[in-house]
Parts: structure tokens; C-alpha cells; sequence
């Protein structure tokens, strides 16, 4: 059975990142195997490499969904510039919870991918620049990446092949905004983590103003498996334009939350059936598709498939994957004014309408919550976030307008609620994993 | 300004040569000195960024700059357990508010506080990508997963107490604040063998699929 089942076109799970996380030795050279992909990578030319994973369809795994050849392709060649591909580790989206199992599970993916990649581009020189708050995910990776240099898979003359790479494990210290690339970039080079005006894009411009690609853990950690098994393998799973598998990471108010590897296109009904449903007794009140920057959906979105244009059709995005479930005891104005919080916390402050902005919606959702709002409040976030919205540096702004939009569109008579009665109609209790049904 | 002892001074900077090494362009290798310079008071001193800016040939307004954009490096020490709750939307939702209630309560030290014994600090922080073991807490920044107010008191108190805890996904043995910026820095502590690959809700998928028989399709390589 490979991703459809019975003909009836329910979808099935397709563990290729996950399947060997059951074994105790997962994250070890002996629990992954022998590097073989990049093997057999290094015996290709690395323009068939970019094309290959631009057969495959892949798209970027970190949220955006561009194409992951397509990006290689554009680093260009011959310049006799360093060249350098820096991996995206810095998973912060709220709700978003895939790499850093993946990377505590299965760091030699990552390993191996970053070979296969940085060959292609014609690097010598890759970061993993990782977050700083998960120290035994960054124990494992670095302990991958020691195993891979001691097997002559990194370093020079790689496996007798005259390719030379060096691979460094970076740790972030904490800004969520590291996660945008440019922003990452400058961390990386020692520098406050803001972002950089585009254009020079970092194929261009990048890391030291060279040539660089920067790559969500997930999507370089699938490269081998394309390479392996071929790009029809890969392009067989998912749909007509959100090829292969990702994975899908379901928390909150659900029986069991958990890591599920599926095709693209996968839908949350499907999901939930595996999952065992919303926690007993209850029942699916709202949930992000994609991490707290994706706008959020409701009970009427169950079928949707769960692929960049499909999601993107019903107004939200696909993101990373990130299915936060809440059910009906949760109110959407706690749960937008945390995160509005969170988005107030983390603006860099580069940019006015992000920094000042995201400080004013923190502090008129906080009026709301406790049922001090008026109506008025509602027109002020709506048109705060206008002014946010396609008007800041980066997406951190953006995505912080995603939650107000898409709350006050979906429960208005939520918000309206708080002050008709003068507070939350809601017991925080109720909520809680140890709250009653 | 206190400053380091030759002997410390010397040691720390072997330490940050050998990281500086690493990268193309020296001062890429400042976020790592910030962890090493912590890992030494638990906390990025003046005397630490001082040093910071000496070895990478930066002003100490440039290395200042830098340190205080980033939430963890701290500028007052931490505790030797450096103890976070998730209060981010879902971890909240789902207990990390009542957890931080009553934990802020039962240990009398508020968001970035040290206790007096010099013990324990806490924070609330933002999602830490654990959010299918929600509510999440983290100490010294290895996760304590599928927490509740008691098991977070008891968490605390066990610390305060000297005994012995450890992380849900880590190793048999909690290390202390500053152990963890060393890591942090580049500099493992031979440890990425303890602990498992993956618990609980990460391996929910996985066991599903086994149990139906779903693969992902045959490929080249089988």
C-alpha cells in the first residue's frame, strides 16, 4: 500500500524521514546506514542533481513552498565565488514541532542531504544554523556531523570523490525572527538577527554577499530519499502540483498528537481518524494549518487537502504542517491574544508597522480578553493589521495579522461576547489536558 | 569591571580560537562566544563581552549590541536550573498557564527571576517546538514533556533539593546552566548517546502505519 488505499482514495501514512525512529540507534550511522544516496550523488554531475529534485516537485518544507531545484538553479555558476548552503533549523513557528523530532531522530538525513545539496550548488562550506533552546537535538546533530566526518562522508576529498565540504553546527540564542532567511543570514555572521532588503536575493547575495541557499531541515532531509529512489518516486506521493510527503504534526485538543508522515494533500478529517479524534467528549472548534502564521480554520474546512493550493484556495496556507487543534472549550480571543503576544515579543523592530503594530494589537486584545473592548476595538485591530499586513519588512508581520484576520472573520460574535458580558465566557480550566469533559 | 584570572582567561581563550576556526569570517563566531563566556558565570558579563570583542577585533558597543537581542543570553545570572514553561497559545491552552501560576507562586520568583539559594530561575517562553507534548516545560533547555502544576512543583523542588532529575527526551543526567551554554558554544559533552530516538507522540504515526502495513512506495533503492 503506498499513500491510497482500497481505491476509495483514502490516504494512507508514508513513513520514509519517520521509519526508522522506532530503533534505538536511529540517530547513529549504524541505526541510518550507509550514506548511499550521496554516493551515488557524487558520481553525478550536480546539474542532474538540481534537476532531478526540480523533477521530484519538491518544495520548500519550512513554509513558503517554493520550489526547492528551482532555488538550487538559481545559484549561479562559474563566478568564482565561495558558495554556500546554510540549512534552516531554527523551527519556532508556533505549533510547528517536525524538525527538531526529526533532527533528535534521524540528524544523518540531514547529514546526508546537506552533502547531496551542497555538491549541487557547488558549495564547500554548509551551516546548520539551529535554535538555541533544544540542547539534545543539538547534542545529536553535532555528534552526526562528527560520526560523517570520521566516515569521510564531510571534509575533504569526500569518499575519494575530490569534493570538499565543511559542515558547522551554528546555534541560534533565542529570536524567532532567525527563522526568516535574511534575518538567519545575519545572525549567522555575528549580527543582530534582522532581515535584509530583497533584492539581492541570497542566491545572489547571500552569506558574506556570496552565492548561498538556504534550506528548511525537512526539505534537505528529504533529498536523499529523491535521489535514491528516483524523482517519480517522490513526485508519485502528493498531488498534481504538492508533490511527495511532509510531516504532519498534530497537537492540542486530539486523542493522540503526534508526528504523522503523509502525502500532501492529506486532509484533517483523514488525519483525525488516525489520530483518534478530538479528545472524548468533545469537538473541533478551530485550528491553523500551518503554524499560528497561517490563518485559522474551522470545522468547515475538515476536507480540505492539505496542499499549498488547496489550502491556499480557502484563504490560508499550508505553512509547515503545523495542526494545532482546539476544541470547543478554547476561546479564540486567549489563543489570538497569546500569540499576538508572542508575534509583539519577537518583531525585531526594524521595521515600524511590525514593531508598533504588533505592540498596539497586544494591547487592545488584552482590553478584549478581559471583556473591556468595545466594538470599536474590533475596527482597530481589523485596521491595525491592515496597516501591518503587505506593509512590513518581512513575513514575521504578515503572519502576525493572520490570527486577527482570521478570528474576527470566523467568531466576531465571540470577540462581540467578551464585552456583553464583561469578561471570558470561557473557564481556562476546561481546557486544560487534566480539565474535565 | 571584574575580569577573568589568567588561568580562566587562558582556557577560554583556547576554547574560542578553536571555534573562531570554524568559520569563514571571524566574527561569525560571535553568538557561539556569547554561549562560551555564559557558560562560564551563567550569565554574559561585562567581563565576558569584553572578551568577546577583544578576540574577534569588535568595539564592546558592537558585541553589546549583539548580546541583547538574543533572549538567552542573560544578563543577571541564571539559576543553576534554568527552568521555562511554555505559555505560548497552545501550551498555554492546554495547562502551561495554570503550570506558570502556580509554579511562580510555589517557588516566589517571578518571569526572569533567580531564587536567593541561586538554584532556580524561571521564564516563560515561547513555543518550543514540542507543542504534541504539550504543556512543555524545559530546564536548561532539555525538555520535560506532558507536564501538570504538581509534576512542575515537584520538578522544582527535586532541583532545589540537589536530587537527581532527568529529561523526558535527554540524558540520564540533568546537566547545569552552564554545562548547557558550553554545548551550546560548539563544544559537546559526549552525552547525543543517552535518551531515546523519539518518544511518545513522536512515534504515534510511525506505529499507526506499522500497524495498517502503510509504506511509503517501493523505490529504487529496495
Amino acid at each position: 500500500m503506498d499513500g491510497t488505499e482500497g481505491g476509495l482514495g483514502m490516504t494512507t501514512l508514508t513513513p520514509v524521514l519517520t521509519a526508522n525512529w522506532d530503533r534505538a540507534d536511529s540517530f547513529t550511522l549504524q541505526g541510518y546506514g550507509e550514506y548511499e544516496a550521496a554516493k551515488k550523488a557524487l558520481g553525478m554531475e550536480p546539474d542532474a542533481i538540481i534537476k532531478a529534485v526540480k523533477d521530484s516537485g519538491l518544495r520548500g518544507r519550512g513554509g513558503a513552498g517554493f520550489p526547492t531545484g528551482m532555488k538550487w538553479g538559481f545559484i549561479p555558476q562559474g563566478d568564482g565565488k565561495a558558495h554556500y548552503l546554510v540549512v534552516n533549523a531554527d523551527e519556532s513557528e508556533p505549533g510547528t514541532c517536525k524538525d527538531i523530532p526529526l533532527m533528535m531522530a534521524n540528524p544523518h538525513a540531514l547529514v546526508e542531504g546537506i552533502i547531496i545539496t551542497a555538491y549541487a550548488i557547488r558549495a564547500n562550506q554548509a551551516f546548520i544554523y539551529i535554535r538555541g533552546e533544544v540542547l539534545h537535538v543539538i547534542r545529536r546533530v553535532q555528534a552526526a556531523v562528527r560520526e560523517a566526518y570520521e566516515k569521510g562522508y564531510l571534509g575533504t576529498d569526500i569518499l575519494g570523490s575530490g569534493y570538499d565540504l565543511e559542515l558547522v553546527v551554528h546555534s541560534g540564542a533565542g529570536a524567532y525572527i532567525c527563522g526568516e532567511e535574511t534575518a538567519l543570514l545575519d545572525s549567522l555572521e555575528g549580527y543582530r538577527g534582522q532581515p535584509r532588503l530583497k533584492p539581492p536575493f541570497p542566491a545572489v547575495a547571500g552569506l558574506y554577499a556570496c552565492p548561498t541557499v538556504i534550506n528548511n531541515v525537512e526539505s534537505v532531509a528529504s533529498v536523499p530519499s529523491i535521489i535514491g529512489n528516483g524523482a517519480d518516486w517522490f513526485a508519485s506521493m502528493g498531488t498534481e502540483k504538492s508533490k511527495g510527503f511532509g510531516i504532519f504534526s498534530l497537537s492540542g485538543h486530539v486523542t493522540r498528537p503526534g508526528q504523522y508522515e503523509a502525502p500532501l494533500g492529506i486532509t484533517l478529517r483523514e488525519l483525525l481518524d488516525m489520530a483518534g479524534g478530538i479528545r472524548a467528549g468533545h469537538r473541533l472548534k478551530f485550528w491553523t494549518p500551518g503554524g499560528s502564521s497561517t490563518p485559522i480554520f474551522t470545522d468547515e474546512h475538515l476536507d480540505v487537502p492539505l496542499d499549498f493550493e488547496s489550502v491556499g484556495a480557502k484563504g490560508s496556507m499550508l505553512g509547515t504542517r503545523a495542526l494545532q487543534i482546539f476544541d470547543e472549550t478554547t476561546c479564540v480571543v486567549r489563543a489570538v491574544l497569546r500569540w499576538t503576544e508572542f508575534y509583539a515579543h519577537e518583531s525585531c523592530g526594524k521595521c515600524t508597522p511590525c514593531r508598533e503594530g504588533t505592540y498596539w494589537l497586544k494591547q487592545v486584545l488584552r482590553r478584549l480578553e478581559k471583556g473591556q473592548g468595545t466594538e470599536e476595538d474590533l475596527t482597530t485591530i481589523t485596521d491595525i493589521a491592515d496597516n501591518i499586513l503587505g506593509r512590513s519588512f518581512c513575513a514575521l508581520g504578515d503572519g502576525a495579522t493572520s490570527p486577527i484576520h482570521s478570528s474576527v472573520k470566523h467568531f466576531r460574535d465571540e470577540y462581540l461576547k467578551h464585552f456583553e458580558i464583561g469578561g471570558c465566557p470561557f473557564d481556562p480550566a476546561a481546557s486544560t489536558v487534566w480539565g474535565k469533559a | 569591571m571584574t575580569t577573568y584570572s589568567p588561568e580562566v582567561r587562558e582556557r577560554l581563550e583556547r576554547d574560542a580560537k578553536e571555534i573562531i576556526g570554524r568559520y569563514p569570517k571571524s566574527r561569525s563566531a560571535l553568538l557561539p562566544l556569547l554561549h562560551l563566556v555564559q557558560a562560564e558565570e551563567g550569565f554574559v558579563s561585562d567581563a565576558g563581552q569584553e572578551f568577546c570583542a577583544e578576540m574577534l577585533g569588535l568595539t564592546k558597543a558592537e558585541v553589546v549590541g549583539v548580546s541583547t537581542f538574543y533572549t538567552m543570553y542573560k544578563r543577571k545570572p541564571a539559576g543553576e536550573f534554568h527552568v521555562g514553561v511554555c505559555i505560548n497559545s497552545l501550551c498555554a491552552i492546554m495547562g502551561g498557564d495554570q503550570i506558570w501560576e502556580e509554579l511562580a507562586e510555589h517557588v516566589g520568583v517571578g518571569n526572569g527571576d533567580t531564587t536567593s539559594d541561586g538554584k532556580v530561575s524561571l521564564e516563560r517562553i515561547e513555543c518550543n517546538a514540542a507543542c504534541d507534548f504539550a504543556p512543555v516545560m524545559m530546564v536548561n533547555w532539555e525538555f520535560f514533556d506532558n507536564q501538570t502544576p504538581d509534576s512542575a512543583k515537584r520538578l522544582v523542588d527535586d532541583l532545589r533539593a540537589g536530587k537527581e532529575v532527568a529529561p523526558t527526551r535527554g540524558p540520564g543526567r540533568l546537566c547545569s546552566f552552564k554545562e548547557a551554554s558550553r554545548v551550546l558554544a560548539g563544544l559537546p559533552d559526549g552525552q547525543a548517546g543517552d535518551g531515546p530516538s523519539a518518544a511518545g507522540p513522536s512515534l504515534e504515526g510511525l506505529k499507526i502505519a506499522k500497524a495498517n502495513g502503510w509504506t511509503a512506495p517501493k523505490g529504487a533503492s529496495e
